[in-house]
């Protein structure tokens, strides 16, 4: 039952996202390309969160990923959707390999702190670096896709296709891992780590590999927000970029993987209103809202609908 | 290296500026083991306020001397009206929830204070250049310095020294001390937990507002300017081990020089070498320089 109403979830969320790609006005497509990719970024912290950590510096892999998607057209000259999606997640995922031999030593604040830190000094180097344009980045446009040449004003259209199928199989996948043999170990790791080390089981090989997934997530959906901003900049790495996306954790919970989607979806359309009526006090309403979720709904707006269910 | 001089005094007077932030930071953190992302705003109020204050005295034709007394007291005024309105209205629900929970209930206050400022005080930026200005310069190694710095630097030491005096020589120190050490055995042993908790969120709160309102005659006071300072005073102390005082002045010492070295010598690096020294000091130290060890907990 749980199964079908997942796969269901998913498919419509496939759906839905095929649909506004091909039918919905531009704003709307990029709105949508937007709440996936920050979705996929939230889907990775949710992975991290099973585990016991909070990242804040997330911004780091998304950074990465949107800057390996452009620098691919930029110096590469391979203006391809497909390819870059595919290089922004290598990247983010090669980094986040490096780093996770380090970070998955680190629990609790440590471990936020030493992520930010990390996404604060890519954050300096690309603020300084005028090859990538310093403070104000550069453009990237793909030209085609997987190949195919893409006709002008389908460029958008076709990332949002492409991302959809690429991300919602990576929820897919993600979903089966946390119920799997892994998922568990995961949630003992976040509950007593001790105990688990003393099972025999390595805590650290756990906390790396779920870091590097996260890693790989982030930069996927670096990459594709890049490719719908068409353009890419170091506030992608500051650390108010990986606050968002904690935001959007807490705010849909941990609950399953269609909550970042579901999360990241609010958190865009809210925006897009406040920032067009209330544009004074849109960072007020983001805080009072987050302040009322964790008083009130502990384990975010997913658990909205788990409480109706378990209702008689 | 004739600019050794000055790139070891710039390096002291941001350091000084750092520890101000960074002391209000760790003593929060020591104490409630909360990790306050709303510091910053509590910055930003200061140097607003300051700016305002101070404006106002010096608007109003009185001796400028005493606008420096307006910096200090829009830092009390800060300091005790924020520090209980978020303790006891804010934070004081969440007590025993986990620490990143937390932080984020620290950010969704820093993210409504952001607002906050921009609806009290505008967009537009505030300048308040004549305490700055006022004392004149003095020169050192060939270049002209103000002798604001040095009010800087000493606010900082003074600062500092209070702060290890009444925590280890006064009872309410001791106190203090003894909640850092074992918050439930405190309680039992008739320690008001509720107070040393309120009174050190207001020093701490007080402490932000000073480093901003200390800051606020050297800079355009616009907002934003708390964002950029959180991180900054996040890397001083976790260097230095969160909840260790010692640790947060050798910490804002560290940055601080690092940070002047990079500007003289190789400006492009300056973020880069602030973040790269924390995570390098992590590496080595995961708790910092200062951090007590912890006992594990099956």
């Amino acid at each position: 039952m749980r199964r079908g109403l997942l796969a269901g979830g998913v498919a419509g969320l496939v759906a839905g996202a095929l649909l506004t790609a091909w039918t919905a006005p531009q704003w709307l497509v990029f709105l949508a390309t937007l709440a996936l990719a920050k979705g996929v970024v939230v889907l990775g912290l949710l992975l991290l969160m099973r585990t016991g950590l909070v990242s804040f510096g997330q911004g780091l892999y998304f950074g990465l990923g949107a800057y390996a998607a452009a620098l691919l057209g930029h110096w590469g000259g391979l203006e391809d959707a497909a390819l870059m999606l595919l290089a922004g997640t290598a990247a983010a995922g090669a980094t986040a390999a490096l780093l996770g031999l380090l970070l998955a030593r680190y629990r609790d604040i440590f471990f936020a702190m030493l992520s930010l830190a990390f996404s604060m000094i890519l954050y300096g180097l690309l603020v300084k670096s005028s090859a990538l344009g310093s403070t104000d980045g550069f453009n990237l446009h793909a030209k085609t896709f997987a190949g195919v040449a893409l006709a002008a004003g389908a460029e958008r259209r076709v990332a949002l296709a492409a991302g959809a199928v690429a991300v919602l199989s990576a929820a897919l996948l993600l979903h089966r891992l946390l119920a799997s043999h892994w998922g568990r170990m995961s949630a003992a790791v976040r509950d007593n780590e001790l105990r688990v080390d003393y099972l025999g089981a390595s805590v650290t090989q756990v906390v790396y590999v779920n870091y590097v997934i996260a890693g790989a997530l982030a930069g996927l959906g670096g990459a594709l927000a890049a490719l719908a901003v068409g353009h890419v900049d170091p506030d992608t790495t500051y650390w108010t970029t990986s606050g968002e996306f904690v935001f959007i954790a807490v705010l849909g919970g941990t609950g399953s993987v269609v909550a970042p989607f579901l999360s990241a979806g609010v958190f865009e359309a809210l925006r897009t209103l406040a920032s067009q009526y209330a544009p004074n006090v849109w960072q007020m309403s983001l805080g009072l809202a987050m302040l009322a979720i964790i008083m009130f709904l502990p384990t975010g707006l997913w658990s909205l609908g788990q409480w109706r269910r378990s209702a008689p | 290296m004739t600019s050794l001089l000055p790139v070891l005094f710039d390096g002291v007077v941001y350091a000084s500026w750092l520890f101000l932030m960074a002391s209000g930071l760790t003593l929060i953190y020591g104490v409630m083991r909360i990790l306050n992302i709303a510091h910053g705003s509590l910055y930003a109020l200061g140097a607003y306020a300051a700016a305002s204050l101070a404006g106002a005295w010096l608007a109003g034709g009185y001796a400028p001397v005493g606008s420096y007394a307006m910096l200090f007291l829009a830092a009390l005024l800060v300091g005790a009206v924020m520090g209980p309105l978020l303790e006891r209205g804010l934070l004081k629900w969440m007590y025993g929830r986990d620490e990143v929970v937390l932080l984020l209930v620290t950010y969704a206050a820093f993210l409504i204070l952001e607002d906050v400022i921009k609806l009290i005080w505008g967009v537009d930026s505030l300048t308040l250049s004549d305490p700055y200005a006022l004392p004149g310069n003095f020169d050192l190694g060939g270049l002209p310095y103000p002798y604001y710095n040095l009010l800087l630097i000493a606010v900082a030491v003074v600062t500092g020294l209070a702060l290890t005096w009444s925590l280890h020589r006064t009872r309410q120190g001791k106190l203090l001390l003894a909640v850092i050490h074992d918050r439930e055995i405190s309680a039992a042993m008739g320690i008001d937990v509720a107070r040393v908790y309120l009174v050190t969120f207001t020093i701490g709160a007080m402490l932000a507002a000073l480093g901003g309102a200390l800051t606020a005659p050297t800079i355009a006071v616009s907002p934003g300017i708390g964002v950029e300072v959180i991180v900054l005073s996040f890397a001083v102390v976790v260097i230095g081990g969160l909840g260790s005082l010692g640790g947060a002045a050798l910490g804002a010492l560290l940055v601080g020089i690092v940070r002047s070295a990079t500007v003289w010598y190789w400006p492009e690096a300056e973020l880069f070498t602030i973040y790269g020294v924390m995570a390098l000091v992590l590496i080595v130290r995961p708790k910092g320089l200062f951090a007590a060890p912890e006992a594990r907990k099956i």
